[in-house]
């Protein structure tokens, strides 16, 4: 017995596809082919005349220590911004989870910070921790701790990981209770019975339960933190000081926009392109592999 | 091992709602105690609070000679079948069986001695490194009840642990329950909404209802003398017949223009008394027309059951059924005679519902 319906022919389908398949072609290939293109090209300080030039940008850009720096930071801020969000995400769903009163009012609260755009969540930030102006940056010198992210770059770093964190928080504690609430209760219940404390039953039935979430949040929260972050980055510290928050993607935007330098630009963004691919690729082979039950 | 005793237990919600309202009766060490009650009746909810995992409003819980009331599920010595399993989708059956020993550090080897034992015990020695979702229904029942026997509890808690099972499985199931309790002599609590479960398993039978306990005793005397007509119609299948009557003198009940002699009947009831009467339709017996005691029944259809036959009609303008043998055979619709053993003529109060016999 047929069980599905299904087409036939060609042209049905490829109708029914035809405006996803568009937007896809419009707004990622052709783009993404763009910058293939470019990347091969150098054109001079004022448009005037184009070159093909083969691997030349991305050469240059193997030899620039700014390069190498923006790798760095990028590896630093996403690891931090990573482990931090999905942790303390974590830690507040399942406190929501166990409390009864009030439940909904908290996660209503906690829900907020993810519809703040980026660039308003970055002078948020900015303001309560500018070294002059800011509340905290005031709270912090008052204590003796030197503070100033303008002009330190440890300082600088520490305040986009903050932002970020803060930013994504919500959605990874979104995700994390609605995972919690779908562990069942008697599992739960049954645990307790077998004599797991608190502790060992998170550790033993709640996280291994919880991995499908952790791992699809994972992969989330990494394409936000090389992309998404631009905004918070671009206005706390436009990169700066002296490139000290300057990641992959806030370079391909700086070079290309500030430094005229589209071949190169284009260049970093192909290789952000193919990095991006390469690390879902392993997520899904490696990581996906031990998410099973 | 261990006795249970419950003392006026009691579950009020936050908000007023009282689940459970004052039960007390006690498990002998090894007995079989079936909860039966339709849903909502507190049955789970007084399981749950044996098992710790509700806590106790009122009233006081013990197993052995403990007062276990502020004494968390862990350490009650208790072990739980829930409804559905409740296995660790990502253990495998050893894993499964084993957590339990594991957190509470029983050496290795005692542990793997006790798994396999309890795994031959069931048969599921060749699922061991199976996970829960690479097995069927009735192969993770048993992984349930193994989880619960390697820890050598002293009371073992079923919550309406067929009740996700096909029919078959469901009959072949309890039968392996009752022998693998009677084999450990473990005391049991089982709850059920499913009346034949509690009477074929239940050395003490605890009839629910609204929160309450309706009645306590073996099942066999539940079932001859149910303590209120809620007992009677919810045990036994097909329900028992309710029919409106009155007292018509000592031991005599009149049903229409009928007359019935109820022995159990208490002999201080004012003639007149409005009443109500139970009969169950397997204490029917078709008699012969003007036999003394007979009653008029107007069959209206019939329902073959194989091994018996129900006759659907009315007794005295009401509703009626009743079971006869294969044997007996009647037309499809017509009047027949029936009468009734007195001693099986249950007299039940209009407005209480109590039974309305001697003490």
């Amino acid at each position: 017995m047929q069980k599905n319906a299904y087409f036939t022919g060609l042209t049905v389908p490829l109708l029914l596809l035809l405006p996803q398949l568009a937007i896809t072609v419009v707004f990622f290939y052709w783009p993404a082919s763009q910058a293939v293109w470019q990347s091969f090209l150098l054109q001079d300080a004022f448009g005037t005349s184009t070159e093909f030039v083969w691997f030349e940008n991305y050469q240059a850009l193997f030899s620039d220590p700014g390069y190498l720096k923006a790798f760095i930071n990028t590896a630093i801020f996403s690891s931090f911004v990573c482990v931090l969000s999905l942790s303390i995400a974590l830690l507040f769903a399942v406190m929501a989870d166990r409390q009864i009163r009030g439940a909904e009012v908290y996660k209503t609260l906690l829900i907020w910070p993810y519809a703040v755009a980026p660039a308003v969540a970055g002078v948020l930030w900015l303001f309560m921790f500018d070294p002059s102006l800011g509340m905290l940056a005031r709270g912090l010198s008052t204590m003796g701790i030197a503070w100033n992210p303008r002009l330190n770059g440890n300082d600088a770093m520490l305040l986009v990981i903050l932002a970020a964190t803060w930013k994504q928080i919500s959605y990874n504690f979104l995700f994390f209770l609605a995972g919690l609430q779908s562990i069942p209760k008697s599992v739960i219940e049954a645990a307790v019975i077998d004599g797991a404390r608190p502790m060992r039953r998170f550790w033993t039935i709640i996280f291994p339960l919880l991995s499908p979430t952790t791992f699809f949040l994972l992969v989330v929260n990494i394409v936000y933190v090389f992309f998404d972050t631009f905004g918070i980055i671009d206005t706390i510290t436009g990169g700066g000081p002296s490139g000290a928050t300057e990641t992959l993607v806030y370079k391909v935007f700086s070079d290309g926009k500030g430094g005229s330098n589209l071949g190169g630009s284009a260049a970093q963004s192909v290789i952000l392109l193919i990095m991006v691919i390469g690390m879902t690729a392993v997520q899904f082979r490696f990581i996906e592999r031990k998410v099973n039950y | 091992m261990a006795q249970v005793t419950l003392i006026n237990v009691k579950k009020i919600y936050p908000g007023g709602v009282e689940a459970v309202k004052g039960v007390s009766f006690d498990i002998p060490d090894g007995g079989f105690c079936v909860l039966v009650g339709p849903s909502g009746c507190g049955k789970s909810t007084l399981l749950r609070m044996v098992a710790g995992l509700e806590t106790i409003s009122a009233g006081e819980v013990s197993i052995g000679t403990r007062i276990v009331n502020e004494i968390g599920p862990a350490d009650r010595d208790i072990a739980m079948v829930f409804q559905n399993y409740a296995l660790y989708p990502h253990m495998s059956v050893y894993e499964n069986m084993s957590y339990g020993l594991r957190n509470r550090g029983t050496p290795k080897d005692e542990i793997d001695a006790r798994v396999k034992e309890a795994a031959r015990i069931l048969a599921i020695e060749n699922l061991l490194e199976r996970r829960p979702r690479q097995l069927s229904g009735g192969q993770r029942q048993r992984v349930a009840m193994g989880r619960a026997i390697v820890r050598k509890p002293q009371v073992f808690l079923f919550d309406e642990p067929l009740s996700n099972l096909d029919a078959k499985l469901r009959v072949q199931m309890r039968v392996e329950i009752k022998k693998l309790q009677r084999a450990l002599g473990v005391t049991a609590i089982y709850v059920t909404h499913d009346q034949v479960e509690a009477m074929t398993l239940s050395d003490k039978l605890v009839v629910m209802n609204g929160g309450q306990v309706e009645q306590i005793g073996l099942p066999s005397e539940v079932y001859k003398k149910p303590a209120s007509k809620f007992v009677a119609t919810f045990i036994g299948s097909p329900p028992m017949n309710i029919l409106p009557g009155t007292i018509d003198g000592p031991g005599i009940v009149a049903l229409g223009d009928a007359i019935l002699e109820a022995r159990d009947l208490r002999e201080d009831l004012a003639v007149q008394t409005p009443v109500e009467i139970g009969l169950r339709p397997e204490d029917v017996e078709i008699a012969s027309e003007g036999q003394a005691g007979s009653l008029p029944f107007d069959v209206e259809f019939i329902e073959e059951l194989g091994a018996t036959q129900l006759f659907h009609g009315q007794l005295a303008g009401l509703p009626f059924v009743m079971q006869a043998a294969t044997d007996v055979v009647a037309a499809q619709a017509g009047r027949i005679w029936i009468t009734v053993d007195p001693d099986r003529v249950h007299v039940f109060d209009t407005v209480t519902g109590a039974r309305l016999g001697h003490v």
